[in-house]
């Protein structure tokens, strides 16, 4: 039998972890371009910025979180100006020099820390309802994912960086002769995306085990969602967000976890299949269409 | 003219390295020749091969194995070697990978000519290299817990074996709690091995499985596992989760709020994860082992035991786990074997083994004062002395139960037998039990 709450709470457990994960790869690949093996790796180096943070600075978990964003962000800006900036344009390069920079995260992760961390507490208590109980946490997770959605469309629709952003999206050429510094829109592109793959890690440090090689998890996810998403990183991560961790939780909940993963995969290949774009490239389509007809 | 040079080149290369292939065959011979051959005289070197993962996804569980080793060869080298010979060690890093395993047990053997063999944490590793091991007869020590059901002339399991983990904790749980079992396991062969062990022995104990799930490896969500246990509503759980990402059902199953008590085979003694996670992850959590760092015996605890020589030697080790253990033992279970045999030949030695080693707490700490732990010839597996060892709500871990469990399904259901018969397989529960199916 399947209980509603239950099917909620997974639903909504689905849908952050998705949407956290997925956020930051959507943005730097929207609009940048550039294909980020590595944002895995990100995502575990903002967990490893909440666990370093809260027990070998002794911080807060807020704290420890803040800072972690902090760290990804700072990482992300040193990598782009390092590596990713030689890389612009070159499609399949990019992704060779990221999945590199992956595996020198992750191995150099472990070497630096060993394998095992200590584990950061979960906060909130738990609420129960029949002869179930959840972690409040996960609740908290979900909220969170949404204010990150919302917060990137203000950044990119409220924003003068976002102005520029999008006008660089759109046509790079025409945005430098009109003054835009592409390369700076770049930089600070890539520096957001990194520190939303910290906060994904950070957020999801007291719940998983942080491990060097937890990227990898994550880097499945967020891929599929930003391909199923499209080109629109807003509403396509929080659509295909939803769309996807639905799926999960219906399958997972009726069928197990093995199920749930495989139809999540079955899912976006059919996608795929008859949307091309994705779902926002899909909607673009019908609403040209309808506007044609209109006219 | 690229295709001659290339040729030529290949030709000479072959060559060069059948030469050196040949050298290192004579160089050998006369190595194994001046010690393990030569048995009678002492003051020569007994070589000792020891694989296991310092780095790699075993690391954690795999190092103190390795320093467990280290630690007995130290302590025999100290006290005169093995019949007056120095134990020499080769020790080198496999990884957690199953393609070097192999690539270094075929290096152990025919290159450093070992005279026995350590190696191994994962059940997969111990299979991808027991054909090599059975193809060159090499005496072979298996030292994890595992799923049980080896019966191969050349392996000696020494680690307590499902039947004999679960069969500790399960029927203590039973007797506290009540029937209903739901079982969450692995989903490879340990755990589903292991559940299939947990059917046998809830109808032998008079209980019963009401839900089980099996759990792939890189799952690291477990909400709708807990709301499937609270919906199941079972007396209790028995867990088989194995690696790091199912750490994390504990940190989940706490922070939801579940309570019920969890039987396991896998958690803490292993991985310890009542050090690793912050309480109370691993409270009413119930361990069935034949070692950790906390029971109670007298040669474990005392000073200058057991746990108090690893510490002296190893400073900063986070944990001595159960494994490290069996490594300690089967190293002192080898000299016994070898001092009774007069020789390092292998044949003799295994037939030394297969008399029957038994060992006291000094040298098998798992054992309590007056007791030893004996490895039974006929399946080249031990009777272990067996402990339920319970974390509270701080984590601080306390025994509740013991006793010693004999080997029994390759003893007793299979009818094993390697002093009459030599053979190389492994048997699962479902060739023998209704109720595995």
């Amino acid at each position: 039998m399947v209980n509603g709450l239950n099917l909620a709470f997974q639903y909504l457990q689905g849908f952050s972890v998705l949407v956290l994960a997925a956020v930051g790869l959507a943005i730097i690949f929207g609009i940048m371009g550039v294909i980020n093996l590595a944002h895995g790796e990100f995502i575990m180096v903002g967990a490893y910025a909440t666990v370093f943070g809260y027990h070998d600075l002794g911080l807060p978990l807020v704290a420890s979180m803040a800072l972690a964003v902090g760290v990804t962000a700072a990482f992300g800006m040193v990598v782009e100006r390092l590596l990713i900036k030689r890389t612009y344009g070159r499609l399949f390069d990019s992704m060779v020099v990221t999945l590199g920079l992956s595996l020198v995260l992750s191995q150099g992760m472990l070497v630096l820390r060993g394998t095992s961390e200590p584990s950061v507490p979960t906060p909130f208590g738990t609420i129960s309802y029949g002869a179930f109980s959840q972690s409040v946490y996960r609740v908290a997770l979900a909220l969170a994912a949404v204010a990150v959605l919302v917060g990137v469309y203000w950044l990119f629709t409220r924003t003068e960086y976002g102005i520029r952003a999008r006008a660089t999206i759109q046509d790079e050429g025409t945005a430098r002769a009109l003054g835009v510094r592409t390369e700076r829109v770049y930089s600070t592109t890539f520096a957001i995306g990194s520190a939303l793959a910290g906060l994904a890690g950070a957020l999801l440090a007291p719940i998983v085990s942080v491990t060097p090689t937890m990227g990898g998890t994550y880097l499945v996810k967020s891929f599929v969602v930003v391909v199923v998403g499209g080109p629109s990183v807003v509403l396509g991560t929080g659509l295909s967000g939803g769309l996807l961790g639905a799926v999960d939780a219906v399958v997972t909940n009726v069928y197990g976890q093995t199920a749930g993963s495989i139809v999540l995969l079955v899912v976006t290949v059919v996608v795929i299949r008859f949307f091309q774009d994705g779902v926002t490239g899909f909607t673009d389509r019908v609403r040209d269409r309808l506007a044609r007809e209109g006219t | 003219m690229n295709d001659r040079i290339s040729r030529r080149r290949f030709v000479t290369a072959g060559g060069a390295a059948m030469v050196a292939g040949l050298a290192g065959c004579s160089s050998d011979g006369e190595a194994s020749g001046g010690t393990s051959t030569d048995s009678a005289s002492s003051g020569g070197t007994v070589k000792i091969g020891v694989l296991e993962d310092r780095s790699g996804t075993f690391s954690l569980v795999g190092t103190p194995k390795w320093k467990a080793s280290k630690l007995a060869i130290e302590e025999i080298n100290a006290d005169g070697g093995i019949m007056g010979n120095q134990i020499e060690l080769f020790d080198p890093d496999p990884q957690s990978d199953n393609s070097r395993y192999k690539q270094l047990t075929r290096k152990m053997i025919q290159q450093r000519d070992v005279d026995v063999l350590w190696a191994g944490y994962a059940s997969s590793t111990r299979e991808a290299i027991r054909p090599i091991i059975d193809r060159q007869d090499q005496l072979y020590f298996y030292t994890t817990q595992y799923e049980g059901g080896v019966c191969d002339k050349n392996v000696f399991a020494v680690g307590p074996t499902a039947r004999q983990q679960l069969g500790s904790v399960l029927p203590y749980l039973r007797e506290e709690y009540g029937p209903k079992i739901y079982t969450i396991a692995a989903d490879y062969n340990f755990g589903q091995l292991s559940a299939d062990w947990v059917k046998v022995l809830a109808d032998e104990n008079d209980a019963e499985v009401v839900g089980e799930e099996f759990i792939s490896l890189d799952t690291s969500q477990f909400s709708s596992t807990i709301n499937n246990i609270q919906e199941a509503d079972p007396d209790f759980v028995m867990s088989m989760l194995v690696g790091k990402n199912h750490t994390a059902f504990y940190k989940q199953k706490a922070s939801a709020g579940l309570e019920v008590p969890i039987g396991t085979s896998t958690a803490m003694a292993q991985g310890y994860e009542h050090r690793r996670l912050d309480p109370p992850a691993m409270e009413n959590i119930y361990a069935g082992v034949n070692y950790m760092e906390e029971i109670p015996s007298t040669a474990n605890t005392k000073d200058g035991g057991f746990v108090d020589r690893y510490y002296d030697m190893y400073p900063d080790a986070p944990y001595l786990n159960e494994e490290a253990e069996t490594n300690y033992f089967s190293t002192y279970m080898y000299k016994k074997a070898v001092e009774q045999a007069g020789t390092f030949e292998q044949p003799e030695v295994r037939e030394a083994l297969e008399s029957g080693i038994s060992l006291g707490p000094e040298r098998a700490p798992e054992a309590p004062e007056g007791e030893t732990i004996e490895l039974d010839g006929a399946t080249h597996h031990v009777d272990h002395h067996m402990w339920v060892m319970k974390a509270d709500a701080e984590h601080n871990v306390t025994s509740v139960a013991d006793r010693k469990i004999p080997e029994q399904f390759l003893s007793e259901t299979v009818g094993c037998d390697l002093t009459s018969e030599d053979e190389e397989t492994q048997y699962t529960p479902r060739d023998y039990f209704e109720e595995a199916k």
